[in-house]
């Protein structure tokens, strides 16, 4: 995986204060975080060629600008990652008999494949489908919006991995890595909670109800192990 | 070949917010009581604690104190012509699992429903002919008045610290406080919450367009409280992580915060974790006792003499089902009971878009504080030209700024890309989100019944729901979320989306977990699953409490009357079953 580009990671730098490092120490908080060891550019589930896909994606997704980093930029293909190699990947907490039919949109997802399975089957099909033109990441960045757009409503079978499913669970991943707490692997240096203005962890807002007036401090995360977390 | 064990008092389905009251009531009256839960035992300390607790992605999105839909679910179907398909993630709705229940996760909002609630079918006749309700309607009095549950109400409020402000008391109304509710028959035993901004804008702007705002009534502490047994609470901190999460600070009722530290060390009480109860055992239409599987996946029969059923709404109704208990519905034909009346929550929402001159700070809330009116609640307001029956509560009551879930964004805005970051970062503080809150008819088609093809972990059949809109709702939902945007608009915002209930009833966004009916109480044995007492007609030892014995939901949220039925289920129970055995109606 390549390092994020100088000029995104100076803009992350800017938005996330500067001084502060944007790997966090992380400590182990539960099953899913990785535990203290774990770096945070090394692929888990993802081959090289996935791994590749995914960072374009989720660049169109959540693109760098302005206002705050990208996906990328905040960690997210790691995110999704470390998400799909574990327990939810594997499908915790999804029931998964059978028989398996088709439903309404009321209904919910449908398809027999964990999410794991269901990237591997998804991106497979994508990358088939685009390789004459060298696969999703070759693609401009309009062709790339394009396509993205069309899996969002159903237009590109991708065969047994269904249609627009697998485009949902990629953007709520995506949001998920973007906006969770660091200690996930995404969200690096806090950088989308302070672009909205996210506390993030803090456990006592009393005194400030009813103010209207701008939350200041710095936002505050499970990664920094603080016991008295914010205030 | 199931174990038999030795034979209890009593046994409960559950351990969450029924079973922990009911339970500790029997115990009192000299009950032997066993309280089997499905899920884990768990505690404030250690389970509910900071810093771990403060993770949206671990327990909002995750759902890790929710029941486990690796293992069991339900299905889903919007109409009986379509094949129900099971719900592989539960979105929709939040059942919970484990030691507290539902009530552990919840967000703390705690009513009273009114006189015309309960009486709904009487009442609605009376004021605006026999014709009025709709011809599918099945709406049915409950069998109790406002008046028989005013005691139950005022103590499970002042076991749960309730913050409120009183707007009948004893028949006085009260300027400030709900003027609409039946009497009651003392003040809130606490003062309401803080304010929040974005509540003096609502208040404000409801009150210049005649309306009546009252502080939301909450389970979220304004003050330190010892309630009645004895346990004492902490006042909130507002720190944005209430619905979907366990209270760190014990600053939420719960059974953990408010009753289980005194029933769990009673010594005629025994809590079993791990035992999912497979079905009541009947005997000559007497229930002696229950099967159920442990952890292990080995199975007992526990004799009893008494059965509680205070499991999940849902899983209340599957229970009596499963153990053929009741006669199941018949949507076609209309005939039988359990299944009967399912209904929802008719929920709407207004985002009010400000400038950066507003903070509305979402994140520094509790689950339950809010300023709201009840000026088109249930019948408070004249329906006659309207062409509906029902109403809700308007309101603001943001419960948290938890980024992934809260996105406020006007219509139009993409899904994902540069135009999604930018109104994040436009929108995000700067949105104040109002709640339409709303009842939901009882219908002939919506029903609750076994699905014929899918099966929970232990080889049952699942519960499958058959549910949409009902007509009348989506006329009241249009009515009621144009009220709340006009609002929206006094409230000065720069720009005012409405988004009124629309069909199809879908399950993969969260709307409320206010599943009720299926297990209805009413008077008449013909057309209810349980007398006024929460006894079942047909088992008269079995007694199945919950937000099922709701014959159609109501505008506000339903914890309250659960928690009033209850009480008003155990005080029959110690107070005239015990002595002597038999049917109470």
């Amino acid at each position: 995986m390549s390092k994020p580009a100088n000029p995104s990671r100076r803009r992350l730098m800017q938005a996330a204060g500067a001084g502060l490092a944007v790997a966090i120490p992380l400590r182990r908080v539960d099953a899913q975080p990785p535990g203290p060891q774990a770096t945070q550019d090394r692929y888990e589930f993802f081959s090289a060629a996935e791994a590749a896909f995914i960072e374009a994606a989720v660049a169109r997704l959540i693109p760098a600008d302005e206002l705050g980093p990208g996906a990328v930029e905040a960690g997210v293909p790691f995110f999704i990652d470390r998400q799909l190699a574990g327990a939810y990947g594997a499908g915790a907490r999804l029931y998964r008999a059978g028989p398996w039919r088709q439903g309404t949109p009321s209904q919910g997802y449908q398809l027999p494949h964990t999410p794991a399975e269901l990237f591997r089957a998804a991106i497979r099909a994508i990358e088939e489908r685009l390789k004459e033109k060298s696969g999703f990441r070759n693609l401009s960045p309009h062709d790339q919006d394009g396509f993205l757009d069309a899996l969002q409503n159903g237009k590109v079978d991708l065969g047994a991995a269904g249609t627009s499913e697998f485009f949902d669970v990629l953007l709520a991943l995506t949001m998920e890595g973007y906006l969770s707490d660091p200690a996930y692997g995404g969200n690096r240096g806090m950088a989308a909670w302070r672009m909205i203005g996210f506390p993030g962890a803090y456990s006592n807002y009393y005194e400030l109800v009813g103010r209207n007036a701008a939350f200041e401090a710095a936002p505050s995360s499970l990664a920094e192990g603080k016991h008295g977390h914010g205030r | 070949m199931a174990t038999r064990l030795r034979e209890t008092d009593a046994v409960l389905l559950g351990v969450g917010l029924v079973g922990s009251i009911v339970g500790l009531e029997l115990v009192r009256a000299g009950l032997k009581i066993v309280g089997l839960e499905r899920g884990e035992p768990r505690h404030t300390v250690p389970d509910f604690q900071g810093p771990h607790m403060h993770d949206e992605l671990r327990y909002a999105v995750r759902k890790s104190l929710m029941m486990d839909t690796a293992k069991e679910t339900f299905t889903f179907r919007n109409y009986a012509g379509q094949t129900a398909l099971p719900l592989r993630r539960i979105e929709g709705f939040l059942p919970g699992t484990g030691l507290g229940g539902s009530a552990v996760h919840w967000n703390g909002q705690t009513w009273r429903f009114q006189d015309t609630d309960f009486r709904m079918r009487t009442l609605t006749e009376e004021r605006y002919g026999k014709g009025f309700l709709p011809e599918e309607a099945t709406v049915q009095d409950w069998g109790v008045t406002a008046a028989d549950l005013e005691p139950h109400f005022d103590r499970f409020e002042h076991l749960f610290g309730i913050c409120g402000k009183a707007g009948n008391l004893n028949g006085k109304k009260i300027a400030g406080g709900n003027v609409f509710e039946d009497p009651r028959s003392r003040e809130y035993p606490n003062p309401p919450m803080k304010e929040p901004y974005g509540c003096t804008l609502f208040r404000k702007a409801a009150s210049e367009l005649g309306f009546h705002p009252f502080p939301s009534p909450s389970a979220n502490m304004s003050r330190q409280y010892v309630n009645p047994e004895g346990l004492e609470l902490n006042t909130c901190t507002f720190c944005g992580y209430c619905e979907r999460f366990g209270c760190e600070h014990y600053a939420k009722a719960s059974p953990q915060t408010t009753i289980l530290p005194v029933l769990l060390k009673h010594e005629r009480f025994e809590l079993r974790t791990g035992c999912q109860v497979l079905r009541i055992n009947t005997k000559g239409g007497v229930a002696t006792g229950v099967t159920y599987a442990d952890a292990s996946g080995r199975e007992f029969e526990q004799p009893a003499r008494l059965v509680i059923v205070g499991l999940y709404a849902l899983n209340n109704v599957r229970m009596l089902l499963l153990s053929r208990i009741g006669t199941p519905y018949d949507p076609r034909t209309g005939r039988g009971v359990v299944g009967k009346n399912y209904a929802y929550q008719t929920t709407s929402n207004v985002d009010v878009f400000f400038d950066e001159s507003v903070h509305v700070n979402p994140f520094m809330r509790a689950g339950a504080n809010g300023v709201v009116i009840a000026d088109f609640v249930s019948d408070n307001f004249d329906h006659s030209k309207l062409g509906f029956a029902g109403g809700g509560y308007i309101g603001e009551v943001m419960s948290h700024g938890r980024p992934i879930e809260h996105q406020p964004a006007p219509p139009g805005t993409p899904k994902w890309g540069s135009g999604w970051k930018r109104a994040l970062v436009k929108h995000y503080n700067h949105t104040v989100a109002l709640n339409v809150h709303a009842s939901s008819l009882a219908v002939r088609a919506n029903h609750l019944d076994l699905d014929p093809t899918y099966r929970d972990a232990w080889g049952q059949p699942l519960l499958r729901i058959t549910f949409e809109f009902p007509e009348n709702d989506i006329r009241m939902s249009a009515y009621l979320t144009e009220q709340a945007r006009r609002i929206g608009e006094a409230m000065g915002g720069r720009q005012v989306a409405a988004s009124p209930r629309k069909r199809p009833y879908t399950t993969t966004r969260y709307q409320s977990t206010h599943n009720t009916g299926g297990a209805i109480m009413g008077a008449d044995r013909a057309t209810s699953v349980v007398n006024p007492w929460l006894q079942s007609w047909d088992v008269h030892n079995v007694f199945v409490i919950g937000a099922s014995a709701f014959p159609q939901n109501a505008s506000y949220n339903p914890t309250g009357p659960v928690g009033a039925l209850a009480f008003r289920a155990a005080e029959a129970i110690v107070g005239r079953y015990l002595k002597k055995p038999g049917p109470l109606a």
